[in-house]
């Protein structure tokens, strides 16, 4: 009866069930050979820009740092390959505006050996050594909120947390990243898991995948410690159960309340894909240098899941997997919260879980579909995971009422998950307005 | 590699199959064998009803679309639904021409006044028939029985009434049919005028005999179900009109049985299944939000028994509707969802039966379930 759980409240209310296009789950993680050059953007993440560590024409090997961090909320950036510096320059960025970037000159020979570690204990540091030791492994949240990852440990003393909530349901359409770190490396996430208790005063841990995904549920479960601080749990599919929130709404029953961090009611989030790459860098002290991101789409001849070094430009890329065609849309993260890229010289940043590459005849049609005027059919209010009414929402961003929203209709706690523009039957941009609107009232609050 | 023309959109990238075309259509199908059952009820009458009542919101749609007066395009169906609806409330045999008038003024005066699809604040059909209730009193309130003979060869004779002359009475008419003037007589108006309850599984089925009734509720019914089961059309609405409507003529009928009819003959008689159905649920005319939905129809059903028992009409569920209809952006206000994180606190799943994680009874768990635990100071 699983039709019930929804009445038991055993997941977050609404959502949607978009088609889920999971092909390349089953498709073993590969490595993507390094492209002539590599071009590491120092703006990678939430925060400042890192600062440059290397001169141009200096040599450098794979695994050294390039850039440190620039203050607490901010990275540093190591190279992904032996090479040569050869300019540190402006270079589009997803987002569109164009960003500072070190480009090295990969040598023809340059291996995938890491040259450049320092191996460390992790029982025996504490608190604030262990959180630096993060910040020099370069990690930012993998799930796609590129927030620097030891910012984010830094949990105030006086908030218990007593659950650590993992992330692994990759609730996105195409995107199997996670799925594949989950079941070829669990050992990794475990380490990971190890870690994070031992910074928050070991809580205990769950676990929480998709059920679309039993094969990663079963490899977790084999790598599980015997001691029960971990587990594994099956949630039911659907999107967005991979939000923060939804996932500790699913898992612990609490609601994170709005204008509130997750640790202020006792649970903590964590992406799997962070903490399989905590656990496998840390112990050697290495540096975040390359991601595994889904690579798949229409127009895409060879799609997978690739091991892609970070700075890899999107042309190399798609020319690698075979995806040409007169027009394309190439979008960085899943198809409803991703970023249509402008440039296909945008280098792979460390926050892109998947790379989608649909030819321009299959989204035209979406495209060119009539927008009504809003019926009020209640479809969108009926699956916004927020609770918020998006209808009405939608009609006050197009009479341009910004403060209303945000004080009336909790504009505010949308996260843009899109699935209100998914549903609309009159096809009505809802998520874009409220993007729109949010950015407005953002600028008008500065000001 | 050729340069390839990038083509940026903003997320979401995908999108869900259905369309407002999509749901109007889905509507008019479920309204066919609701039409063909009316037209195996009252002949080619029904049927050069329906027919002129549709072309003339269509053509009326078409004018005001082609003028820009209003949103929406003639291929998305909204027309051909207010059309077949203002048809099957309308009697059989009443002129075809004052059909052509409530079409007209259904769509003119209820739609693209204020902008066409979507903006419309009342049900267009209702809009359309309250006019022509207004008009033509009498034309509106003659019924004739169905199922008879001859009713595929023969028009009921008011049908073909010239446009603005009164049309023929049906009194002689049906004389020659060997009935009499009474037959004429909806069950609602035979219950308001003569105390006559008719039974509710005849009225159910509106298959025995020669009464004078629309299209039978267990097939509007049927269909609904359809519709709701696909969702293109919210299952509250209905419920909540019938159940309220169910509720308040039950709780009069248990006050006093010799004055109110059972309930079971308020729900089956009239325009209420077919108000419930598909003029209630109208998406554009109701709220959007889930609670407000339920007040909505609880609204319709109570105002329906109300003006039925309280008023000098027969029939209350136009007057209902329309009322809910004016008090919908009302309730909308009222009934707004409760945003994620600010309701009441969350039960927590622990001790569920679902719950699957029982090796964390070793962890150390602090008892604390809800919202904000209070900082340690």
């Amino acid at each position: 009866m699983k039709f019930l759980n929804y009445f038991r409240g055993e997941t977050f209310a609404r959502g949607i069930h978009p088609p889920q296009h999971k092909e390349t789950a089953t498709m073993p993680i590969r490595r993507l050979p390094f492209a002539p050059r590599l071009i590491v953007h120092l703006s990678q993440q939430v925060g400042r820009p890192a600062r440059p560590l290397v001169r141009v024409g200096q040599e450098v090997v794979r695994g050294q740092p390039i850039a440190a961090a620039e203050g607490f909320i901010s990275v540093p950036h190591h190279a992904p390959a032996s090479g040569v510096v050869e300019a540190i320059r402006l270079h589009p960025t997803a987002n569109g505006p164009w960003g500072e970037a070190i480009v090295i000159r990969v040598h023809p020979g340059s291996t995938q050996e890491v040259l450049w570690e320092q191996p460390q204990y992790l029982p025996a540091l504490d608190a604030d050594e262990l959180i630096e030791a993060v910040q020099d492994t370069g990690i930012v949240g993998l799930g796609g909120g590129v927030f620097p990852t030891h910012a984010k440990l830094k949990v105030p003393k006086q908030w218990p947390v007593d659950t650590l909530v993992v992330n692994g349901c990759e609730c996105e359409p195409y995107l199997t990243s996670d799925h594949r770190i989950m079941v070829e490396h669990p050992a990794d996430i475990i380490a990971g898991i190890a870690i994070v208790r031992q910074l928050l005063g070991g809580p205990r841990a769950i676990i929480g995948i998709e059920d679309n995904k039993p094969d990663a549920v079963e490899a977790i479960r084999a790598c599980l410690p015997d001691d029960g601080s971990v587990s594994v749990e099956a949630v039911p599919t659907k999107y967005p159960q991979g939000a923060g929130e939804m996932l500790i709404k699913t898992l612990v029953g609490r609601e994170v309340p709005p204008d509130s961090r997750s640790y202020q009611i006792g649970a903590y989030v964590q992406n799997v894909a962070t903490l399989a790459h905590m656990g496998a860098l840390m112990p050697q002290g290495r540096g975040f240098i390359e991601r595994v991101i889904t690579v798949v789409g229409t127009a895409v001849e060879r799609p997978g899941n690739y091991l892609v070094p970070i700075g890899t430009p999107l042309r190399f890329l798609l020319e690698y997997v075979g995806a040409r065609d007169e027009s394309l849309e190439v979008v960085f993260g899943g198809p409803m919260m991703g970023q249509a890229v402008a440039s296909l010289d945008t280098p792979v940043t460390k926050g892109v879980s998947g790379i989608l590459v649909f030819r321009g005849r299959d989204v035209a049609e979406r495209a060119e579909r009539k927008t009504y005027p809003c019926i009020k059919c209640g479809e969108c209010v009926e699956c916004c995971p927020m609770g918020l009414n998006p209808s009405t929402l939608g009609m006050l961003a197009a009479k341009r009422e910004y403060e209303l929203m945000s004080e009336k209709y909790f504009l505010g706690t949308c996260f843009e998950c899109g699935s209100c523009s998914y549903v609309c039957p009159a096809n009505i941009p809802l998520v874009q307005q409220f993007r729109v609107a949010k950015r407005i009232l953002r600028e008008k609050a500065v000001a | 590699m050729t340069q390839p023309l990038i083509e940026i959109r903003s997320a979401p990238h995908v999108k869900g199959p259905r369309s407002v075309e999509m749901i109007m259509r889905h509507v008019v199908w479920s309204l066919l064998p609701i039409c063909a059952f009316y037209i195996f009820q009252y002949g080619i009458s029904a049927l050069a009803s329906i027919v002129v009542v549709t072309a003339t919101c269509l053509l009326a749609e078409r004018a005001f679309v082609r003028t820009g007066t209003q949103a929406g395009r003639l291929a998305d169906f909204s027309a051909v639904i207010t059309g077949v609806l203002l048809a099957l409330t309308l009697p059989p045999g009443f002129p075809l021409w004052m059909g052509a008038v409530a079409g007209l003024v259904a769509i003119a005066l209820g739609k693209a006044l204020f902008g066409g699809i979507g903006f419309n604040v009342f049900n267009p059909a209702l809009v359309g028939r309250a006019f022509v209730q207004a008009a033509f009193p009498t034309s509106i309130a003659t019924y004739t029985p169905s199922f008879l003979a001859g009713r595929f060869t023969e028009f009921i004779p008011s049908s073909l009434a010239l446009p603005l002359m009164t049309p023929a009475g049906t009194a002689d008419w049906l004389q020659s049919k060997n009935l009499d003037a009474l037959a004429g007589a909806t069950p609602l108006a035979k219950w308001k005028f003569d105390g006559v309850v008719a039974n509710a599984i005849e009225l159910l089925t509106s298959l025995s005999g020669h009464i004078a009734v629309g299209p039978a509720p267990a097939l509007i019914l049927l269909c609904g179900v359809y519709l709701a089961v696909r969702r293109f059309m919210d299952w509250r609405i209905p419920i909540a009109v019938l159940g309220s409507a169910a509720l308040t003529a039950w709780l009069l009928y248990a006050f006093d049985a010799a004055r109110y009819p059972n309930p079971f003959f308020m729900l089956f008689s009239g325009g209420l299944i077919l108000g419930a159905v598909y003029m209630a649920t109208d998406m554009v005319t109701s709220p959007v939000t889930p609670r407000g939905m339920w007040v909505y129809g609880a609204l319709i059903g109570l105002l329906t028994v109300v003006i039925r028992y309280y008023s000098g009409l027969p029939e209350g569920v136009m007057y209902a509707i329309l009322i809910a209809n004016a008090a919908s952006p009302l309730i909308e206000k009222i009934t707004q969802p409760v945003t994620f994180g600010r309701g009441a606190p969350g039960r927590s799943r622990e001790g569920s039966p679902g719950y699957v994680s029982r090796t964390d009874a070793n962890a150390a768990i602090p008892k604390k379930r809800f919202l904000r635990n209070k900082p340690k100071k």
